[in-house]
This record gives structure tokens, sequence and C-alpha cells, in this order.
């Protein structure tokens, strides 16, 4: 196994396990991140993911398992030995340096020539343009800028794994879009591996090469966005990752039986749930092959789409993305086409 | 017109705070300007003036206070004053230094408590104040007696020779000093350790820094407030303080403090006293100012 985990490139954590007294925080979690790519943890607060994320930062100890980085184990190294750096919730900057000092504060650590540090830190405020800032004071800047400074201290450092704990959190709604947008260039320009935590499951899709999506300690799912979005395994993985309609179907001989009708799919279980997203119910004013009737109850203006709330053969409710000009009340016909149907596995 | 402004929830306008403010704060700064600031602007024409044959005090104008106090005494010429002085800045310097040392991990130790432990172990740093100084002096004393285990197990050791006491020494002086003075700095530098932000000391492991960068960029700013107020608290009573020297330091341990003592109730000399008390005073003022500006590089530097 030894020799296996030496080889890999990337970072690989291995059946990490951690507790604080009686709570179990993380159950075993095991991941091979890839070099180079933009990984983010998701899920609520409270699922492990930012203990995680200090394991590998090496502010905690894990009680069992390992933490592999190009083939170093870095499982009992002290943080400020690790070739890690980490961008914190909130930013953590030193209040007392300018944000010159602060980004130049792990070169100064270990000890570089002043002219090395100098061009360094010139390159690093480059990449988050804040050239111009170099004398202030972090009670001087904005959140937007903070974090910025936050980034550039991190990345000067060149690590082998950038850290980002919830690191837009702070941000408002359209600051962060574009920092996501940015974070996401800066990274494949750089070429670096970052790891991402977030509860936030646009940012995470926005954003990530694969997504690890994480609940009471364990690593639930870890795919693509649209994997994640498109084939959640689970019911919680459906729901966590924006709506879901869920279907309570039974297996039978032609497949899963469900109140909307026979689907033909094999299903592991003898009763359990299809997914399907409401973008994928059709919803057609006229009867179409395969369609049943529906009636609209409920629909939310959201600008550049309409959500509706059906009613599918007078009793299971569904819901659903349309642009169509339709009606409380209305008669609709609404076809769930067998592609968008998701058969979960728990 | 007065611009309105909203303070806590509630409308008032500039003027009317300022009043308020006066208000609030008078009879505390009337207290003081009785009791304290008048007092001490006495002692200003009173170091020139002259002790009579009886103790009284002769109002005239002389220098011979300043003088005897650089030395230049009845006796000759002597050091003995300005080494008391010297002796005091000193002793004042390493019991604060000393005191901040030792508060540290205590800070860090009720910190790491569980928060309704804290108050109780916070109420132990306490517990001393229960007692009077000049009796925890004493029971220095009787700690540091040739009987005891301290000084048995130093002369074991061969450090001190047997059926010695272990004072007068400076060791029994900075011992009392410090037990006198740890709370002071202990209680206000908690209070800054308890609401420091941690992730800046992960900031500082995270960016390569040992454990001096930890303390240095990571504990020393957050926690800048608290020891200021502890070395305030503990450097000035620490400048003008004569019980635990008088008991534990015998005659080559003599500070400042002492010296006003005896000046005042031994040789009954008023206005020398006043001169030593002045310069007392100034050197404290001194001290603190440049602990002020060198506290300010750390907080900017």
């Amino acid at each position: 196994m030894t020799e296996v985990l030496e080889k890999v490139e990337g970072l690989l954590l291995q059946d990490l396990r951690k507790r604080f007294g009686e709570l179990e925080v993380l159950k075993g979690i095991t991941l091979e991140v890839k070099k180079g790519e933009f990984f983010t943890l998701l899920g609520p607060s409270g699922c492990g993911k930012t203990t995680l994320l200090r394991l590998v930062g090496g502010f905690e100890l894990p009680d069992a398992g390992r933490i592999v980085l190009s083939g170093r184990d870095l499982t009992g190294l002290p943080a400020h030995r690790r070739p890690v750096n980490t961008v914190f919730q909130n930013y953590a900057l030193f209040p007392h340096l300018t944000v010159y000092e602060n980004v130049a504060f792990g070169l100064r650590s270990r000890r570089f020539p002043e002219a090395v540090i100098r061009s360094k830190v010139e390159y690093a405020l480059g990449l988050v343009r804040l050239e111009s800032l170099v004398h202030r004071y972090p009670h001087q800047l904005s959140g937007g800028q903070k974090q910025r400074v936050a980034l550039a201290r991190a990345l000067v450092n060149e690590p082998e794994v950038l850290l980002l704990d919830e690191p837009m959190s702070a941000l408002d709604a359209k600051l962060r879009a574009e920092v996501q947008v940015e974070l996401r260039n800066l990274q494949r320009r750089l070429g670096a591996t970052f790891i991402l935590v977030t509860h936030d499951q646009e940012e995470a899709m926005a954003v990530s090469d694969r997504i690890g999506v994480m609940e009471g300690g364990v690593l639930l799912q870890v795919g693509t966005p649209d994997e994640v979005y498109e084939r959640p395994r689970t019911r919680f993985v459906a729901e966590f990752l924006g709506v879901a309609n869920l279907i309570p179907a039974r297996k039978v001989r032609e497949g899963a039986e469900t109140p909307l009708g026979v689907f033909p799919l094999k299903v592991p279980w003898n009763e359990g749930f299809l997914a399907l997203r409401p973008e994928r119910v059709e919803i057609h004013e006229v009867p179409v092959p395969g369609s049943l009737p529906a009636r609209v109850r409920q629909v939310i203006y959201r600008g550049a789409y309409l959500e509706v709330f059906l009613e599918a053969l007078g009793q299971v409710p569904l819901r659903a993305r349309n642009s169509l000009r339709l009606e409380v009340g209305q008669e609709v016909f609404v076809r769930l086409p067998l592609e968008g149907l998701v058969v979960l596995d728990g | 017109m007065a611009r309105v402004l909203v303070w806590y929830g509630e409308l008032a306008t500039a003027r009317s705070l300022v009043w308020r403010g006066v208000l609030l704060v008078l009879p505390g700064l009337l207290w003081l300007m009785a009791f304290l600031v008048l007092p001490g602007l006495v002692l200003i024409p009173l170091s020139f003036a002259e002790r009579g044959p009886y103790g009284e005090v002769i109002w005239t104008f002389t220098w011979e206070n300043y003088r005897r106090l650089l030395g230049f005494g009845v006796l000759g010429f002597s050091l003995d004053n300005l080494l008391a002085l010297v002796r005091t800045v000193w002793v004042a310097l390493v019991t604060t230094l000393l005191a901040a040392v030792l508060a540290y991990p205590i800070a860090f130790f009720i910190r790491a408590q569980h928060p309704r432990r804290r108050y109780l172990v916070l109420s132990l740093v306490l517990i001393p104040f229960w007692t009077n100084i000049v009796i925890r002096t004493y029971a220095w004393q009787l700690l540091l007696a040739p009987e005891m285990p301290f000084a048995r197990i130093l002369a074991a050791l061969g450090l001190v020779e047997p059926g010695m006491a272990l004072f007068p020494s400076s060791l029994a002086v900075y011992l009392g000093m410090l037990s006198a003075f740890l709370p002071f700095m202990v209680l206000p530098l908690y209070s800054s350790v308890e609401r420091m932000d941690e992730s800046l000391l992960e900031a500082v492991r995270d960016l390569y820094g040992g454990p001096v960068r930890v303390f240095l960029h990571g504990i020393l700013p957050q926690t800048l407030p608290g020891l200021t107020v502890g070395v305030i608290l503990t450097f000035i009573p620490a400048m003008g303080m004569f019980v635990v020297p008088d008991l534990l330091g015998g005659a080559k341990h003599l500070l400042v403090g002492n010296l006003i003592q005896q000046t005042f109730y031994t040789m009954r000399d008023w206005p020398y006293g006043a001169a030593l008390s002045l310069v007392l005073i100034l050197l404290t003022l001194v001290a603190l100012r440049l602990y002020r500006r060198y506290g300010k590089e750390v907080e900017l530097a």
C-alpha cells in the first residue's frame, strides 16, 4: 500500500478520523485530490468539512489515517512545516502589519533575501491587483480587498496546495460572483491545487473541477459538478445541491412503480426514491404521449424563470421551472423524461 | 441648528453629550483634585523649603534638597541616594518583566478552562488580596526561614550555608514583589487573552512561523492593550513599594519608597521627602512614556 501511495501525485487522504470528545467529526475520509485540481468540499455546517481542511493545514492532528502529499507523508508534521497555505474564513490578516508586510510574512519566516521577498510580494500583489495598496493597514481595506490580501499572502509562498476556508462568506452576493470567477481563473493560470470549503452549492458548482459532498463526517459523493448535480447518489446530495423532486417508488417486474406511473429503471431496493430536477419536468398545454394531467398550484416569478408548483394526478406535488405563461389553477400536462430520473441509493 | 445624532439608540446633540459627560466625571474629578492633585502640587514648593530644627517646615527657596539628592549631603559626597533611585527603577522593571512573563502562561491557562470554571480560577488569582500585604510579606519571612523546606533544599544543594535564612536578599525582594503584583498583571492580561482571535496564531503557523513569531505577531499585538494596563498597574506601585524591601531586603536593598518613608516619619524632613517624591513621580512618568513609545512601535512596526 505504501509503495502505491508514494507514487501518487497530488494529495491523498486515507481513512482520516477525528473526534472531539464524544463527537465523531470525521468518520474515515478517503479522498484523492489531483495535482492542479480545484476541489471543493461541500456540505452543511457541522459536516466536518472545515475540520478536514484543518487536518490538511496541520492545525489539528487526525486520530487515525494518513495525509500524503506528492508522495510525502505529512500526517505528523506541524502547520509551519507543511508546503500548504490557508486562506482563513475571516482572512486573519495581521492588523499591526501593512499589506506588504502581511504578504511578505511567510517569506520572512523562511528568511528569504530582501530582494527576493520584494519581487515575490510584488508579483503576488499583482496577481490579485492590489499593487496600489501596499502601504495600507488591514483596517483601511474593504472586505473584498482584505480577501485578496489573504489570497496573495498564501499564494506568495507557492504552496503545493492552497486551502480556502469559506473565503467568500463575508462578501456580498455580487462581489462573491466576481471573486468566484477570478479565483477560478487564478487557479487555472497558476496550475495550483486548490481545496475550497463551502456550504454554498452554487459557489461549489461555479468554481470546481470536482466536488466532494459531505454530511455527518462522511464523504457521500465525489464527482464533477454536473455528476453530483445530475446524478446524485443519495437523497441528501440530491436535496443539498439545488431543488429535487423526490418521487417514492417500489420495485416491480417492469422497473420502478411510482404514483406517476411505472418507469423502466433498474432499482437496487424494494422501496426508495427517484429524484427529478425541476428543470427536467416538461410542462405542456396540450397532452403529449406519456404526459399526465396536472394543476398549477403556485407560480413564483424568479426573473430568469418561473418556479412552478404543480399537483400531478390531483395529489402528487411536483416542482418545475419554466418560462411558459402559466396561471394558478390552470390545467396542464406534465411529462417526466426517463433520462432525467435518478435512482437514489438511500 | 445643532446636529442631532443617534447615541446608542437615543437621539442627542453633541452639546448634550458633552454636558452629560462632564456631569458624570465631575464627582470623581473633584475627589481627585482635592486629595491627589492639590497635595501633589503642594509637594513642589515644599521640595524647595527647608527643615527647621524641630522638623517644622521653613518656607524659603533653596536647591539644597535636590543637591542632597544628587549626593552632595552634609557629610560629603555619597552615591547612596542616587543608587537607591537606580535600584528602584531596576527592581520595578525586573518585577514588571517577570510578572509579564509569568502572567502570560497563567492567562492562557485560565482561558483553556471550561468557561464555567474560568471565574473560579480568576478568583483564585485574587485570593491573596484577602490578606494585607504586610502580613503576606511577613509570611514570606516564615517561608524563607532556615527551618523551612526552601532553605533546606538550597542548603542541601550547597547553594547556601546550612542554617541560613533566604532573606534578606534580592531573591526574597523579587519573590515578595512578584507575589504582591502578579494579580495586577494577570487580570488585565487575561481580559485581552480571553478575546484573542486564535486564527491569527494559526495564520503565523501557516506562514511558517515558529513559536517566537507566533508570540511576536500572533499573541503580542492582540494582547498589547491588556499588557499595557498590567505594566502600568505593576510598574507604578512597584516604583513606590517600601513594605517588601523593608521586610525582605534589608539595608542593601533600600528603595526610594523606603527612603521617602524614613525621611517623612523618622527624620521628619518633609522638604527633602517632597523632593524625593517628586523625582520618583518624574522617573515613573518618564519610564511609562518610554514604554508607550516602544509599545506603539510594536503595534505598528
